[in-house]
């Protein structure tokens, strides 16, 4: 009795944080529609300021003010950030933003390891809580009874702000309807930095709080990311009560977790949030989204049409000259050649998703690192020879992309990404914990290719055949029967359907031919490396493919590999410096203001310009207001 | 003659709100079925449920014979029903030709084909849709740059697209020029004439509902208040009263003012 | 106090007004009349600058407003009562109306909570209650009286009498001659010309995002043919 009452109340303490970080989230989500990447880092930022501040200021006082003020210096950072960044990208596209805050946890990780350099940092103790209390007999640190007596503060201080003051109500209108509440003379702008500030400032508050329990370290913001995003999945986006109910659930499941069920204290978690949305498809205390919210806006794309002869054959002429490469290049490019091949085939299968069927998916890695992990679990175990490994690894990424689409295409919009992030975790952590079978945080080694192929040039000719391949074959999927009734999907579901159209079916198929295409670049991956680590289906691998999407353009047939192959490349020109994330991060903001429509789409509007493609036909008369006036 | 769609004491309550209140009638093979009523009258609510978008509180659809009652867009679809929406629903991000492919392609049941070129199946068939509603000029133009009254004529070769037996048209005239009404409903008269296709429209634009319907329910406040000829549903006071209108409503303030 | 000229109005590509003029002078009701998809929604958009025009000008009170953010312009004096109504839905009425609220301004009628339930007594009944609780009549009288909480000169009404119960559409009818009794100026945009014709000094038709006809009601009895050209009576 007296373990479980103890482990109940670190379970509790633990939850403080949790709800601080996912609150900050979820007011920044319902005001301004971003899905904010960065706010892990924020959360890192906290603990580190936090840090440094506890080592200038002496004492409780000094303590308890170096909390307070890491969350308002972090807070301002945010506010910074959102008028610096965020503020120019207001007008792109929706979910376009959030390839900037993608951005921004490139920088601010090497900011941080700049100041702060690698090493994990000890948190200090607060001074006169560094003790123990027994509670029936259980030692519970005094710290952790500190935090459960702050948390319901902080969460009744919120409440009050959100529910009583003007603020508050300004920021629930906005939720709702930013326009109207600007059209009622609302400074829009501000309400947007301000929210900004609160919810970084949160995120700041939580880092510098768990200082004592958990330190500060560069690997805080995603961990923390993917513990946000299912407490906020579970409590349902923008209810404040669910974010502190779930952060409760979550943290003291994960203590009881540790307790009992060692081995699975990670899955857990997802399990739970999987439970949960298949009872309450819109979290314990969230409201249905309105559908189609995290849809494109903007202009509709336009018509795909089948290359013509000329394209093919210059395509042809580029692609004999790739094939060339081993004659003409180094070893060393054709390596890296071989990396961006198969990057481009699991960017084009996500573009696919995205850009055809306006599927935006969080956790397309889950296919990618699930391809990977089926042919190597082949060759380990069953001595499976790669030709057949390189199949039954699509096949493999394909059933789990059709077990995890059942579920994540009963919702839509951002808790359809959401849960795609979520099961793609589920997966990383049942390959980091399963340790006795994948190998756990050791990965597997030893995969290597067939005899035939074990030549780096002929390797590059396989991944070049089955990648270009793979390319080719979305592409052409695209201008397929099932690509336009993708599309109709996209379009106008309600037409699709009265028109005979399985929206869904055809959705969950898509989603599982991209699944099985990411899987195809999977399994090519781990004979190219001849390992595969559990950091293959991770969020940031997710988040690599979908920036990829983004900067490449997703209405255009070709922003996929485009951007993959430019990414990559780039990347691999910047990682030879000490500080790249700061490069990359900061080129990625830069295209994100200057080419909102990736850089395919941004080529194509410079080409129409200067006269060198033909533009899409203006208007003519008086076009359809029609979405606009609705009647009745 | 069995009619061709008959509902059945249907009704659809939000809340306290009885939008549509037991409304039952019956559509022949061949008429041209108008529904009228004041704004809020409860006839997109009553189409919406005749087309599987939303279930009846209570009531029965029979389509044909067979009851289609809570039977979703997709399958009333299959059975030979096309509509067309009150805000034109197209796909913006394909050509003229392939929104009515789409549908031919779904017809087909091709939908889940990953081989061909979509493009170039059912091209000529498209074409001779679009040529019924005389848009074949504009076939390979991109959707979303239409003019209104054109985004209407393609939404109509789209439903057409399937041969139905019956087409429910939510407000087809909505937004467009007065000329333009005349000359979809003239279409849409000639289709019905030369296809024996039964059409149940909703409209406000009384010329093109005199014009043209060969019969006329008037919904009010969820409850059908009327059904006959255009000449009697003219003459109805009570029609007169709550839709037609005659300016009495407003008498009092006028004296104020 | 309003003036519109030639302004040009685009969504995406699709251009909707063009170069639609029309003058509002002070304490004045003007209809706007013309049919679903005339355009009439957007040059409401248009002179609150949700959809800022891409040509033309919009000068308010002697300023020339084009391209200012909306909330300049609200504080500027301009009210915009949206046709889909757009209450806060999860706010209460009372928090709603503390949405709309702007400090007062000099020369102008200075609306608090009180003064705001007498003209709309259903709405003092349902103070505490969330705007989703409210009738389609109700909601309507909120996002009207939401609008006023900002204190303004001239207000934009949005097809007020769109979708409610004819008793309310008096009530609506009322309260804005109520309202012009007040001193206000308003610009109501319609497509029902009997409710124009209960409220409203003069009317201008527009179709297709030009304006059509400009003049008194009067004048446009002297005109069928542009009445039965232009609107569905």
């Amino acid at each position: 009795m007296g373990l479980f009452l103890a482990q109940l109340l670190t379970g509790l303490a633990n939850a403080g944080a949790l709800f601080m970080v996912a609150s900050g989230l979820s007011l920044i989500f319902g005001v301004t529609r971003i899905v904010n990447f960065a706010h892990g880092s924020f959360y890192m930022l906290g603990a580190y300021v936090g840090y440094s501040l506890m080592q200038v200021l002496p004492g409780a006082v000094g303590f308890w003010g170096a909390i307070v003020l890491a969350g308002l210096i972090v807070g301002i950072i945010g506010a910074l950030v959102e008028v610096l960044v965020l503020r120019q990208v207001y007008s792109a596209p929706e979910l376009f933003q959030l390839v900037a805050t993608f951005g921004v946890i490139l920088v601010v990780q090497d900011l941080a390891l700049m100041i702060w350099g690698p090493t994990d940092l000890l948190g200090p103790r607060a001074p006169g809580l560094e003790g123990i209390v027994r509670i029936m007999g259980e030692p519970v640190p005094q710290y952790d009874l500190a935090l459960i007596a702050i948390t319901p503060f902080v969460a009744i201080a919120l409440w009050y702000l959100i529910t009583r003051t003007r603020v508050g109500i300004l920021v629930r209108a906005a939720t709702q309807d930013r326009e109207m509440v600007g059209a009622l003379g609302v400074n829009q702008s501000l309400l947007f930095t301000g929210t900004f500030f609160l919810g970084c400032a949160l995120a700041g508050l939580g880092g510098a709080l768990q200082l004592p329990k958990g330190g500060a370290d560069l690997l805080m913001d995603f961990t923390i990311l993917a513990q946000v995003f299912v407490v906020v999945v579970i409590g349902g986006m923008g209810s404040l009560p669910g974010a502190l109910l779930a952060a409760v659930l979550i943290s003291v499941l994960n203590v009881f977790g540790v307790a009992y069920l060692p081995q699975s204290t990670l899955v857990l978690m997802y399990v739970v949030m999987v439970a949960v949305l298949m009872w309450r498809p819109f979290g314990l205390l969230g409201r249905e989204e309105v559908a189609g919210e995290l849809g494109q806006v903007g202009e509709p794309d336009r018509p795909v049409r089948p290359a013509g002869t000329a394209v093919r054959v210059l395509v042809a002429a580029l692609l004999a000259v790739l094939a060339a490469l081993p004659f003409w290049g180094g070893s060393f490019a054709v390596v890296l050649v071989t990396d961006i091949l198969i990057f481009c085939l699991f960017a084009a299968s996500l573009h696919f998703l995205l850009g055809q069927g306006g599927l935006v998916s969080f956790g397309h890695a889950a296919f990618f690192g699930g391809g990977a992990y089926v042919a190597a679990l082949l060759v380990k175990y069953a001595g499976t020879p790669m030709e057949l490994a390189l199949i039954l690894a699509p096949l493999g990424a394909g059933l789990v992309a059709i077990a995890i689409g059942w579920v994540a295409l009963r919702a839509t919009g951002v808790y359809f990404a959401m849960l795609t992030l979520a099961f793609a975790q589920l997966l990383w952590s049942l390959v980091f914990q399963w340790g006795d079978v994948t190998g756990g945080d050791d990965g597997l080694v030893g995969i290597w290719p067939a005899r035939w192929a074990s030549d780096n040039d002929v390797y590059f000719w396989l991944a070049l055949v089955l990648s270009v391949g793979g390319i080719l074959v979305l592409r052409h999927v695209a201008h397929a029967p099932f690509g336009y009734a993708l599309r109709a999907a996209r379009d106008n579901a309600p037409r699709a359907e009265a028109m005979g159209l399985d929206t869904k079916r055809i959705q969950h198929a898509a989603f599982a031919f991209a699944g099985m295409m990411a899987g195809v670049a999977g399994g090519l991956f781990v004979f190219s490396k001849g390992s595969v680590f559990p950091n293959e289906m991770e969020i940031a691998r997710s988040f690599d493919a979908l920036i990829v999407v983004f900067l490449g353009g997703v209405k255009t047939l070709s922003g996929g590999w485009v951007g993959g192959a430019t990414f990559k490349g780039v990347e691999d020109l910047l990682v030879r410096f000490e500080y790249w994330r700061l490069a990359l991060g900061l080129l990625i903001i830069v295209v994100v203001i200057v080419a909102p429509d990736g850089i395919v789409g941004g080529l194509r509007k410079l080409g129409e310009r200067l006269g060198l493609l033909r533009p899409d036909e203006a208007p003519r008369g008086t076009a359809a207001p029609a979405a606009r006036e609705p009647a009745e | 003659m069995t009619p061709i769609l008959e509902a059945r004491h249907l009704s659809r309550h939000f809340g306290a709100l009885r939008a549509v209140d037991d409304v039952s009638f019956s559509l022949a093979p061949g008429e041209l079925l108008a529904l009228i009523g004041p704004n809020g009258a409860g006839k997109s609510t009553c189409f919406n449920m005749l087309m599987g978008q939303l279930r009846p509180t209570a009531g029965t659809v029979i389509l044909d014979g067979t009851d289609i009652t809570g039977k979703k867009p997709r399958h009333i679809w299959r059975m030979g029903v096309g509509r067309t929406f009150q805000i034109t629903a197209t796909y913006a991000s394909m050509t003229v030709a392939e929104n009515v492919q789409v549908a031919l392609l779904s017809h087909h049941r091709r939908t889940f084909a990953f081989l061909p070129y979509a493009t170039r199946l059912y091209r000529d068939e498209a074409r001779a849709l679009l040529d019924t509603v005389g848009m074949a000029d504009q076939a390979d133009r991109h959707a979303a740059i239409l003019a209104y009254g054109d985004l209407k004529r393609l939404e109509i070769a789209m439903a057409l697209a399937h041969a139905p037996k019956l087409l429910l048209m939510d407000e087809p005239t909505a937004g467009m020029a007065p000329r333009e009404r005349v000359a979809l409903m003239q279409l849409v008269a000639d289709i019905v004439a030369e296809r024996g296709v039964s059409v149940l429209f909703t409209e406000h634009d009384m010329d093109v509902v005199f014009a043209h319907a060969h019969r006329i329910m008037v919904l009010n406040r969820g409850q059908l208040i009327a059904n006959g000829a255009v000449e009697a549903i003219r003459a109805d006071p009570k029609v007169q009263e709550v839709y037609l209108g005659g300016g009495t409503l407003f008498s009092a303030e006028r004296a104020h003012a | 106090m309003l003036e519109v000229t030639g302004i040009e109005t685009f969504y995406g590509k699709a251009r909707v007004l063009n170069g639609l003029g029309l003058t509002v002078g002070a304490g004045q009701v003007v209809a706007l009349l013309g049919r679903n998809g005339a355009g009439k929604t957007t040059t409401m958009k248009s002179i609150m600058q949700l959809v800022p025009p891409r040509a033309g000008r919009v000068v308010f009170d002697g300023a020339d407003i084009t391209g200012w953010p909306p909330h300049r312009v609200a504080q500027a004096g301009l009210g915009y009562v949206p046709e889909e109504r757009r209450i806060f839905t999860q706010l209460t009425v009372a928090e709603n109306l503390e949405v709309g609220r702007q400090k007062a301004r000099p020369g102008r009628v200075a609306w608090t909570e009180a003064q705001l339930f007498e003209l709309f007594p259903n709405l003092a009944e349902r103070r505490g209650n969330r705007g989703k609780a409210l009738s389609g009549g109700e909601q309507q009288m909120l996002t009207i009286a939401r609008t006023l909480m900002g204190n303004p000169a001239l207000v934009l009404l949005d097809e007020p009498s769109e979708g409610i119960a004819p008793v309310i559409v008096e009530q609506m009818a009322q309260a804005i001659l109520t309202l012009k009794a007040e001193g206000l100026t308003v610009l109501i945009s319609e497509q029902n010309l009997h409710f124009a014709r209960a409220v409203a000094d003069s009317v201008v038709i527009i179709e297709h995002g030009e304006a059509r006809f400009s003049g008194t009601l009067a004048d446009l009895d002297a005109r069928p043919d542009i009445r039965d050209a232009y609107l569905s009576v």
